[in-house]
């Protein structure tokens, strides 16, 4: 069953992040390297994507003549998608206890920052099994 | 250079979406089919994704001892990512140009649906600061 | 040749594992056995045995890998293992090459190991298919896939199962589990034939030769026959399943001109044969089911009562629910709607059916054979919003969409 597990967090949160030590940043990114690694080998992670800042963000929509219109405005409460982890499970169970070990990662002076971990089921492009 | 384009939806929009005449319904996943397909023979396509309707949508946290904590209760305004497409791109203009076409996807009443789609940049590789 | 190199294929593997117990080192081997013959038959000619050159050239690959330290010190342990429970075995059959097939179908499905594990390894070592082939059929990265095999290859190895064929009594419940992985892996092909076929490796046609494969092995056993023939009515009616555009289109609406006959022959032939032999299980019963269906030559000539009383026994001999659901709908067929809404009614409360878009997708479509159009309409939307398939949710809302329309169906029988 593929789910996919969505970080996400507001401008305030990602600027918060910003004014992490050095040592925390590099903590916080060890771990998820580490978590990778331990999805990869259990043959679980499908796709990692990482996003770039929030900053870089526009929504566009088609303009009249088709040509893009672009808006980079977005209310303060916005949650942006900060990366996903597309993981290959055999249950529920065990895409939410992936996404809590997400959850714990460390923050400033290591402690877990228990950030909100969306769990989404994947669409597939198969049918249900033959009735 | 990879992007993300999203779509996204609260739940009232996916529900409205459910409802959709036949001939809209169809016109819109006759428009995916072929979108996707152009985006896919031209090399452009890296991903494209579907996310199942938000009513499973779970947000997990790490509990006391690691195990997950679930909720399912969302505030009525949130968005649900709904698909993305990613796509390799040469600079953003041409990735909000994509995104200008996912966008003029037909609606119902036949009409360009208008949607906004949210473009981001994808990390390929982690930031200098945290090397 | 390729045809030949992939029949011989897990014949030379059994083998060599049974000589050498390490099935990692013994799977390298024998690839580099194959492509060593891939390489030099063309030009030499085949072999007059060719089951003979490969396990050769492999067993001098294992010898030359084997007399590194580490690897010799690392096999000293294994059969010092081993050899207390080789010894027990002293009464198990000869070792054939059907044995030695046979014996790594049993070990690639080690209940140890799980349904995706299992999978993943049967098609590798007894399917012959690459890593990148099955990663491609299940649409995961290649390196995720070979992590699975490692994985299971890992499992199996640390369970100390050793490589002979289990004990008569474990024998039945080790074949159920057999059974099931064949059954998995073409359930997931079945399923993914629909719209453009994004892999070379058809799994369903895997599914049937491995299967085949299975049966040519256990001749007698009436639950493989079963499974075999449940695999080809179902994949007779492949052709059908998908419409112009790519969408669904359900049974009673295929065309049936587009069945496979001489599959759906096969399949009867293979039911029959097993059904007079006495036993009765869950595979032949589904399979009689499918056959049933594929026998009518229109959707309205279909011998509801025939495929009701035997949804009747298949509920007896089977906890599925997915059962109670095809069950519910063959009395409704027989009996009327309401009989088949009060069915789904007791389903209510089995909390494996619970939020699964199946349920109301049935109830949805029993509701507007008993002419309650808002419900269905209702219960089709529900069930789109369930679905994680994107042909089936595509069905669900198109059929929502044609409640809300009004129209007086045309499509309900």
């Amino acid at each position: 069953m593929k789910y996919i597990l969505l970080m996400t967090g507001t401008k305030a949160g990602v600027d918060t992040c910003r004014a992490w030590s050095p040592s925390d940043v590099q903590a916080h990114f060890k771990f998820l390297m580490r978590l990778n690694k331990e999805l990869s080998e259990s043959g679980e992670l499908v796709a990692n994507e990482p996003l770039a800042a929030p900053d870089e963000a526009r929504v566009v929509r088609a303009g009249k003549d088709g040509t893009p219109v672009t808006d980079g405005v977005f209310p303060e409460s916005k949650e942006f998608l900060l990366g996903y982890w597309m993981v290959d499970v055999e249950s529920p169970e065990r895409a939410y206890q992936i996404a809590a070990r997400l959850s714990a990662g460390p923050g400033p002076g290591g402690v877990p920052t228990n950030m909100p971990i969306e769990v989404r089921q994947m669409m597939s492009r198969k049918t249900d099994e033959p009735a | 250079m990879k992007y993300i384009l999203m779509m996204t939806g609260t739940k009232a929009q996916f529900n409205w979406y459910a409802s959709w005449p036949k001939e809209d319904l169809q016109a819109q996943f006759e428009f995916m089919h072929a979108f996707n397909k152009e985006l896919k023979d031209s090399g452009v396509l890296v991903a494209t994704e579907g996310l199942a309707f938000p009513d499973q949508a779970r947000i997990v946290r790490a509990g006391r001892d690691g195990e997950p904590l679930t909720d399912g209760v969302f505030p009525e305004s949130k968005e649900f990512l709904a698909g993305y497409w990613i796509i390799e791109a040469g600079s953003p203009e041409q990735a909000y140009k994509i995104a200008a076409r996912a966008s003029a996807a037909p609606g119902p009443g036949g009409q360009p649906s208008n949607m906004p789609i949210e473009v981001r940049p994808v990390m390929s590789a982690p930031p200098p600061e945290m090397l | 040749m390729e045809h030949l190199l992939r029949e011989l294929a897990p014949q030379v593997l059994g083998a060599v594992i049974r000589r050498f117990h390490d099935f990692s080192s013994a799977e390298d081997a024998v690839q580099e056995a194959l492509l060593a013959a891939a390489l030099q038959w063309p030009r030499e000619g085949v072999p007059d045995n060719p089951r003979g050159w490969l396990i050769q050239v492999a067993a001098r690959r294992m010898t030359d890998y084997l007399r590194s330290e580490e690897a010799r010190r690392r096999r000293e342990f294994e059969v010092a293992i081993e050899s207390g429970q080789m010894a027990t075995a002293a009464d198990s059959a000869p070792e054939t090459d059907r044995d030695d097939t046979l014996t790594l179908v049993f070990m690639c499905c080690h209940p140890a190991l799980t349904p995706s594990s299992a999978i993943a390894l049967t098609l590798r070592a007894v399917g012959g298919l690459t890593t990148a082939e099955i990663a491609n059929a299940f649409l995961v990265p290649e390196a995720t896939m070979a992590q699975r095999i490692s994985r299971a290859k890992a499992s199996i190895k640390a369970s100390g199962v050793p490589f002979q064929m289990p004990s008569s009594r474990e024998q039945d419940e080790r074949l159920r589990t057999v059974l099931h992985v064949l059954y998995l892996i073409f359930s997931e092909g079945y399923a993914s034939s629909i719209g453009p076929q994004l892999q070379r490796v058809e799994l369903a046609r895997e599914a049937i030769r491995l299967t085949r494969g299975v049966h040519a092995l256990l001749p007698q056993h009436g639950e493989v026959a079963g499974l075999l023939a449940l695999m080809l009515l179902t994949d007779a009616r492949r052709a059908a399943r998908t419409g112009p555009d790519g969408e669904l289109v359900p049974l009673p609406k295929q065309d049936r001109a587009l069945w496979d006959q001489a599959e759906i022959a096969e399949g009867i032939a293979l039911l029959t044969a097993a059904l007079a032999k006495g036993s009765i299980g869950a595979y032949q019963l589904q399979a009689a089911i499918a056959a049933v269906h594929d026998e009518a030559a229109r959707a309205e000539d279909t011998d509801w009562p025939q495929i009701l009383a035997l949804y009747d026994l298949l509920k007896r001999t089977s906890d599925n629910p997915m059962v109670m659901l095809n069950h519910a709908i063959a009395a409704a067929m027989v009996h009327g709607p309401s009989k088949g809404l009060e069915l789904l009614g007791a389903l209510d409360s089995d909390a494996r059916l619970a939020g699964h878009h199946r349920l109301d997708a049935v109830r949805a479509h029993l509701l507007e054979m008993a002419g309650d159009r808002e419900a269905a309409l209702a219960h089709y939307r529900i069930a789109a919003g369930r679905t994680t398939s994107l042909p089936e949710q595509n069905y669900l809302l198109t059929q929502a969409a044609r409640l809300s329309e009004g129209a007086a169906s045309p499509d309900v029988k």
